[in-house]
């Protein structure tokens, strides 16, 4: 397969698994399309149950490979500041099963994680891992979600801006935050929009927006724009070099000939076959923000998954550590086969390899 | 004059515009979902949520913070500052801390402790929040138990005071030898293992609180894991509670002693430990309190912010590893160290945080004593910054040592700002002025407390919370029985003088062994004081009446009240 790369094409994305953008134009429900060439198709059968195979051992080895490094990591996630008995300690290890061997501590947490079970949170010992991923994965989808919508928009508003004013001022100064919006890390980003916000509070005398916390949409803005910003640059870059692979094309000079008004070739020709790159990464950049998230949440006070994750790698807490990394390894394993499959049907290319 | 365009222009003008058409519907289509999240979001988020200011004159509540999410409500369980801070709220021993520190009477109207035997008997008007009556069987049950060795609980070690408790705790007695009995629904009466004369300081810690049983029951496994699955018998309630979130307490329409509490609700709206983020809350008027760092004084002190501060009680040292294969096991080698290092040095030039106070003796400066404080009646003994008389100390160690050189120590350490600048400035100064090499090992909590366990170490960055208003707090630290000992310092004579603490009921002659301990301990040089820790904190000026202090709940909210002539 060869792919043309123009100058100022995007470097690939760390998602994109050696696919190159495509363009063939959408008609149908994607979903349905995909479903109805399952259906039809024998190899596309294979290779669906292919990769549904190396995503499962692919968490199996994240689940092996966290148990190990896990019981490996010296610390006792029973220890605590005053000292506890050996009595004391024993009883707890029995009740954790850390007494037996590590083995067979091994099985029975596999045999319990085909079950779905994590079992109990170490630091907080009358609530199930379960539960805690119940509750606070929604919040940092919910968050993760938002933040893809605000980077997806306005990358693909952004980058059709820059390559129809292509050198020229605004392509110059959107460029340049570009960079910035890659290179400046989300903390820092999430600490002066919060600044920022208080200042702007402080200067209209009234609420414009909640400084932190979580509750109500008015919440949800600013992290999510603050988590979103970093995608949207890249999708910005992204977009820009996909539009401008298209202005050169053959079909947009057709289009011109034709003498088909302006803003129709525009938004049919031009932006319609650009987008198609963007929304391939779409699925794995939800599945990266929402699990990356933890930073924003502390900062925003928002009651994510990611806060907790940290936090029990923080205290040993084995449980929560073994539930959120195979739920989050999962959860990304997922995305990308599903946004392979999807791909599988939009590049018929990708199908015949 | 028209200039002709080319017709590149044209197209980037007409194709502009249509992307300008994009992007409003772009910014309208978000509006419209932003609107129909809000809508949903009202149908389904429960619980705290909202924008309300730090104040709420209205309807008489106040919005706070909590540093962390405690991990559950459960008593018997509890060990953490959080966790402390909302049962202090919500809860209420058998005897409670007043504004001075001083115990007063609490569920138990009046008790008795004669020698062994400790008798405490509740007022008829302690209720649960449900209406029933807290009994003396509800105390009973949280005790047992928590001493259950079922059970784990960490805190358990503070009930051995208690006959038979030690051995419940181990699993050699059954948990019904406990020689605690319920007499009757109001009378509760304790056996002691030996006089205990701080014993009513004791009851008023968490792990001491009631538990009823039905509800313990009822809640299946899950007792204070929600709002909803415990009982409450403090001043306030947990209404609701988001995890991760949000909390809310109301008054407690059923607490015996309503009358003091003058706030209708607290809301617990925000749960980070991110300093900047509380600053900002703070600024912008949705938290009435705040804890502030040292770069943040000078901004406070220039918005005029209403600024206090107060000691939290800890006193943070360097711990030896007394260990015989250990060199921080020669005494030599550890005058030298603690006379090369100037603890004033650490606290103003270093920490540079107001309130801070080097700490020259491991009691800190609150403790009371016979008449006065502990510390105006049994002074610290002095070790003055003297590198000359250091390097003498070194020189003698390397000799007994038979060592030309010490070895690099190790000192052990934690990853929080202020040991990790207290680590440095040990390094440097203990080169530049013994010529030692120091390596820092900073470690997080649990890998740090599996190296001090097991030994690994030179020196350690510690410290120490107390549990109860009573020296013995402290001076048990370094007893050889002592789990937290980790640097297994043992010295029969100050051991005997602890037991002499524990067992004797006269004041004078306890205060007397505190001082003995804190001689004994300086001419051993164990350790070397670091500093006590203190706190500055920003309030609103409407609100009065917040107290903040070592024991009972910290931060203290039941007697604060609104006063919006502010």
């Amino acid at each position: 397969m060869v792919t043309v790369r123009r100058r100022d094409a995007a470097p690939e994305p760390p998602w994109v698994h050696g696919v190159s953008p495509a363009v063939p134009p959408a008609q149908i429900s994607v979903i349905e399309a995909v479903f109805r060439e399952i259906l039809r198709n024998n190899t596309m059968w294979q290779y669906t149950l292919k990769r549904l195979i190396q995503g499962i051992t692919t968490v199996w080895f994240i689940a092996t490979a966290t148990f190990l490094a896990m019981h490996n990591v010296p610390g006792d996630p029973l220890s605590a500041e005053r000292g506890t008995s050996e009595a004391i300690r024993a009883n707890l290890a029995a009740r954790y099963g850390l007494d037996k061997p590590l083995a067979e501590q091994y099985f029975i947490y596999l045999g319990n994680f085909v079950k779905g079970d994590f079992g109990i949170s170490f630091t907080q010992q009358n609530r199930q891992v379960n539960d805690i991923i119940r509750e606070h994965f929604p919040v940092s989808a919910t968050l993760g979600v938002l933040a893809v919508i605000f980077a997806a928009l306005g990358g693909v508003l952004w980058g059709a801006l820059t390559a129809l004013y292509r050198n020229r001022l605004p392509d110059t100064i959107i460029m340049f935050m570009v960079i910035l919006g890659i290179s400046v890390p989300s903390f820092v980003f999430a600490a002066l929009g919060q600044l920022t916000l208080v200042n702007l509070n402080a200067l209209f005398g009234i609420s414009l927006l909640p400084v932190a916390g979580w509750g109500t949409v008015s919440h949800m803005l600013l992290p999510a724009l603050v988590l979103g910003m970093g995608t949207m640059a890249y999708l910005t870059r992204l977009m820009r070099s996909s539009m401008l692979e298209i202005i050169h094309s053959d079909y947009v000079r057709t289009a011109k000939a034709k003498g088909l008004p302006a803003a129709r070739i525009f938004s049919r020709h031009q932006l319609r076959n650009a987008i198609l790159p963007v929304i391939t990464v779409l699925g794995p950049a939800i599945a990266a923000i929402t699990t990356g998230g933890f930073v924003v949440e502390l900062v925003f006070a928002i009651p994510g998954l990611g806060r907790y994750f940290v936090q029990a790698v923080q205290q040993l807490d084995y449980t929560v550590i073994m539930g959120t990394t195979v739920f989050y390894g999962a959860f990304l394993v997922f995305m990308v086969i599903v946004v392979d499959l999807l791909y599988g049907w939009i590049d018929p290319r990708v199908r015949l390899q | 004059m028209k200039t002709p365009i080319s017709t590149e222009d044209s197209f980037v003008r007409s194709a502009g515009k249509q992307l300008a058409v994009y992007a409003l519907i772009a910014v309208a289509a978000l509006v419209v979902l932003m609107y129909a999240l809000h809508f949903a979001a009202g149908l389904t988020i429960t619980g705290a949520g909202g924008v309300v200011g730090a104040v709420d004159v209205e309807n008489n509540e106040i919005t706070i913070y909590l540093r962390e999410e405690p991990p559950q409500m459960n008593s018997m369980l509890a060990t953490d500052t959080v966790s402390g801070m909302v049962l202090g709220h919500v809860m209420e021993g058998l005897l409670r801390y007043d504004d001075n520190d001083q115990i007063v009477p609490a569920m138990a109207e009046r008790w008795e402790i004669n020698g062994t035997r400790a008798t405490f008997w509740i007022r008829d008007t302690a209720r649960w929040s449900n209406g029933d009556p807290v009994t003396a069987q509800d105390f009973e049950f949280a005790w047992k138990t928590a001493l259950d060795p079922a059970t784990g609980s960490q805190y358990s070690f503070i009930l051995y005071p208690i006959k038979n408790a030690e051995a419940v705790n181990t699993g050699q007695m059954p948990v019904d030898s406990l020689a605690v009995r319920a007499l009757d629904a109001r009378t509760l009466e304790v056996e002691l293992e030996q006089p205990t004369a701080y014993f009513d300081k004791l009851v008023s810690f968490a792990t001491y609180l009631p538990v009823q049983e039905k509800s313990f029951s009822a809640a299946n496994g899950r007792y204070g894991a929600d709002a909803d699955e415990m009982l409450y018998n403090g001043p306030f309630v947990m209404t609701s509670w988001v995890h991760g979130a949000s909390m809310r307490m109301e008054k407690n329409p059923y607490y015996w002693d309503a009358e003091r509490i003058r706030l209708d609700a607290i809301n617990a709206a925000y749960i980070t430990s991110d300093s900047n983020t509380l600053l900002n809350l703070y600024k912008d008027g949705r938290i009435v309190s705040v804890d502030l760092t040292a770069e943040m004084l000078e901004g406070a002190m220039q918005q005029r912010w209403q600024l206090d501060r107060f000691m939290d009680g800890g006193v943070f040292f360097i711990d030896f590893n007394h260990r015989a294969e250990r060199i921080t096991s020669n005494l030599n080698l550890r005058k030298a160290l603690l006379l090369a290092q100037d603890g004033n040095e650490l606290v103003d030039r270093v920490i540079k945080l107001p309130g801070y106070l080097p700490a020259k003796s491991l009691f800190p400066v609150w403790l009371q004593g016979v008449e006065k404080t502990f510390r105006e009646e049994y002074p610290a003994p002095e070790a003055p910054y003297n590198v000359q008389l250091a390097r003498e100390y070194l020189e003698k160690a390397k000799q007994e040592l038979g060592l030309t050189e010490i070895p690099p120590l190790v000192l052990l350490s934690d990853v929080s700002p202020v040991a990790t600048i207290s680590g440095q400035y040990y390094q440097e100064v203990f080169k530049r002025n013994l010529g030692l090499d120091i390596i820092i090992d900073a470690q997080i909590f649990r890998q740090r407390l599996a190296k001090m366990d097991s030994g690994d170490f030179d020196l350690v960055l510690n410290g120490w919370g107390p549990d109860y208003n009573d020296p013995l707090t402290f001076a048990d630290l370094f007893a050889s029985w002592n789990l937290n000992n980790r640097g297994k310092y043992n010295n029969p004579a100050l051991d005997a003088l602890v037991r002499t603490a524990q067992t004797s009921t006269d004041t004078k002659t306890r205060m007397d062994a505190f001082g003995a301990i804190q001689r004994i301990l300086h001419e051993d040089a164990a350790f070397i004081g670091n500093y006590e820790r203190g706190r500055v904190y920003a309030t609103h000026p409407q609100l009065k009446g917040l107290l903040r202090r070592v024991f009972g709940a910290e931060s203290d909210y039941t007697g604060a009240y609104i006063d919006a002539s502010n």
